[in-house]
């Protein structure tokens, strides 16, 4: 056939196709207004949350880091959460108070930003993962994307108890997890700067 | 609640490029220096994603030629070379992934993007502006209608340049199958000895990215079509989970 797809594993798996770097353009193909492009009729972008979406209304907000500790101004970053009830819901919809998944981009002052709710407690394994927002950054450098979750710092006894928060060996580098409330004229808004490498690395998740 | 969300094959880090690669400069100060921590028991937050069957798609998402007009005089077709981009999307299994969004992005046939922040002196085209989405279909088909895309230069050694290629972003059955990538064609001279290319280990891993000249899917005397299929880790079945 014409498929290029003969690669598989020692078990017959075929192979995952190879990971690009999203590239210093990223923006045109995913975040069409940062490149300077009219919208389509239907975007995938960083409000996440109507005024009607049930829960704590938030802000989730942070800049990106290299390792000489330099603005990273073209990432792209995408979240997935669980709603107000810590329940997944899988359709993403721009006409319904709330969806799961969002994407947002370090334009060029440099933050990311998202308007969500905060997210409830999710089951696992018998136990409840503290509230948290899975992250995925994407950028010029970055060979495959890197995942990390937010977690809130305002959430003290349920991230103490999440199983997930306590799989990383370091308590010193769990504390690169969890965002930092701030307050936007009286909206709850939480920073989560990204250390892409060296001092205060984020911890990023294989999984 | 606990909801059956499927496990995913782990995915293999070995094929996969490393993080630093330091032949592509940008990598070394946008690297991780820590081990990365592993999810050993992958929880729903891995095994869940997103699905966008809701989400509004213009007639012409998914053709290039034609979702980028201008008005008045330069009103017309994009320049270059016609193509079709098609494909499946399918996992580890050989098994289909219906209903997952593609999307992609490119340069136009001289190797500009329509980018802000690119500033080579090849010229935009005004009709042309290089981004398209689509849904595969029951079968995990996709298809996209462009213009071969022109390779460009870029700052990393003294004479370095991209082949062409066409950035593609698949999401699959959850965020764990998440991929974007780069889409080459067959042939390309550019592609061995790009810094990009190269931060895969394994040159099977490369054949993967290789888009193949499909003569049968073409259209005479109107495009040539490519076939790129992309292949996200395999959904596996879940009988013992309690």
């Amino acid at each position: 056939m014409y498929s290029q797809y003969k690669s598989q594993d020692e078990t017959g798996l075929l192979r995952e196709t190879a990971s690009q770097t999203a590239g210093p353009f990223v923006h045109i193909g995913l975040a069409l207004e940062i490149a300077g492009f009219e919208s389509r009729s239907d975007e995938i972008w960083q409000d996440l949350a109507k005024e009607n979406a049930e829960g704590e209304h938030i802000e989730l907000v942070g800049s990106v880091y290299d390792g000489n500790g330099d603005l990273v101004h073209d990432a792209l970053i995408e979240i997935w959460q669980a709603d107000s009830h810590g329940n997944y819901v899988a359709d993403f919809d721009n006409k319904k108070p709330f969806s799961g998944f969002g994407r947002s981009a370090c334009a060029m002052d440099g933050d990311f930003y998202f308007n969500t709710i905060k997210p409830g407690q999710v089951d696992f394994d018998g136990k409840s993962m503290a509230p948290h927002i899975n992250i995925a950054i994407f950028a010029r450098g970055i060979n495959l994307h890197l995942q990390t979750r937010a977690y809130f710092d305002d959430e003290e006894t349920a991230n103490e108890d999440c199983p997930i928060l306590n799989r990383v060996p370091s308590p010193v580098r769990r504390k690169t997890l969890i965002a930092v409330k701030e307050s936007n004229n009286g909206k709850p808004r939480y920073r989560f700067d990204i250390h892409l490498q060296g001092d205060d690395e984020t911890v990023f998740f294989d999984f | 609640m606990s909801q059956n969300y499927p496990y995913f094959v782990a995915r293999d880090r070995a094929w996969q490029p490393a993080q630093y690669t330091p032949g592509y400069k940008t990598s070394v100060s946008r690297s991780p220096r820590q081990a990365l921590v592993s999810i050993q028991n992958a929880s729903p937050s891995e095994r869940s994603g997103p699905v966008f069957h809701n989400l509004d798609m213009g007639q012409h998402d998914n053709d290039l030629l034609m979702n980028f007009r201008t008005e008045g005089s330069q009103a017309g077709l994009p320049i270059g070379e016609r193509i079709v981009v098609h494909g499946r999307v399918i996992d580890q299994f050989g098994k289909p992934v219906p209903n997952t969004l593609v999307e992609m992005w490119q340069a136009n046939a001289g190797g500009r993007y329509r980018h802000k922040k690119d500033s080579y002196l090849a010229p935009l085209d005004p009709n042309f502006g290089g981004v398209g989405r689509c849904m595969t279909d029951a079968d995990g088909r996709y298809r996209f209608r462009t213009v071969r895309p022109g390779p460009y230069p870029w700052p990393n050694g003294i004479n370095t340049w991209r082949p062409a290629h066409i950035h593609v972003s698949v999401m699959g059955p959850s965020i764990s199958t998440r991929l974007i990538t780069q889409m080459y064609f067959e042939g390309d001279p550019l592609v061995p000895l790009c810094p990009i290319v190269q931060v895969l280990k394994d040159p099977e891993a490369v054949e993967t990215m290789i888009a193949r000249l499909d003569m049968a899917m073409s259209k005479p005397m109107d495009y040539l079509a490519y076939r790129f299929d992309v292949v996200v880790r395999g959904a596996l079945q879940t009988y013992f989970e309690e």
